[in-house]
């Protein structure tokens, strides 16, 4: 987190600002990270989503304390939601109502 | 057609969007020279917003010097950053 990111500034807009060292470790991926990106995939040969743009635009649209803590994949998954909420695939309560069943299930949301 | 010619001065709007856009905040009001002129594209700022992203608008490659960006730049004078920036960001210099 920089702290001196001026006001009004998206918390994606970095350059050139003062920040902690980049953890360049690597991992391998999950099993979930592969489902998010196959999800974009098929929303785009669907063309549901129809540019990598409208994925940047979601990410970029998350609170700037939610865009901090989340991580590669997970802002995707954020903004692939939030896309289809706009276009109305989908409504924000089913979308509560799933992550709450599969978190009453003990899984990982 | 393109409203600024390659080795024109052009200044890169420093107005904010909350709205996505394609100017980075470390070249907003910055002023430097355009390298050439990339073509027209659909512009991906309505594009972001599911809209069709036409019409096209000139792209531009405008090129800085480094030492003007960065107050700390310890490099050669000479060095440049180019970056391409849509016609809708840049004012005459």
């Amino acid at each position: 987190m920089n702290d001196n990111r001026p006001e009004g500034i998206g918390p994606h807009d970095l350059g050139g600002l003062a920040g902690d060292p980049l953890d360049r470790s690597e991992h391998d991926v999950t099993h979930w990270e592969r489902r998010v990106d196959a999800m974009l995939i098929l929303l785009m040969r669907k063309e549901v989503m129809t540019d990598p743009a409208q994925l940047r635009r979601g990410i970029e649209s998350l609170a700037p304390d939610v865009y901090e803590r989340l991580s590669y994949y997970e802002r995707w998954a954020g903004s692939i939601a939030i896309n289809l909420v706009e276009q109305g695939m989908v409504t924000q309560e089913e979308l509560d109502q799933r992550i709450a069943a599969v978190k009453a299930r003990g899984e990982p949301a | 057609m393109a409203r600024f010619a390659a080795g024109r001065r052009v200044r890169i709007s420093d107005r904010n969007e909350v709205r996505h856009h394609r100017v980075p905040a470390y070249v907003k009001g910055r002023t430097g020279v355009v390298e050439r002129v990339c073509g027209a594209y659909d512009q991906p700022e309505l594009i972001a917003y599911s809209n069709s992203g036409e019409p096209p608008q000139t792209l531009y490659r405008v090129r800085l010097k480094q030492k003007e960006l960065w107050s700390d730049y310890d490099g050669a004078p000479a060095d440049t950053l180019e970056i391409e920036i849509f016609e809708h960001w840049l004012e005459p210099a």
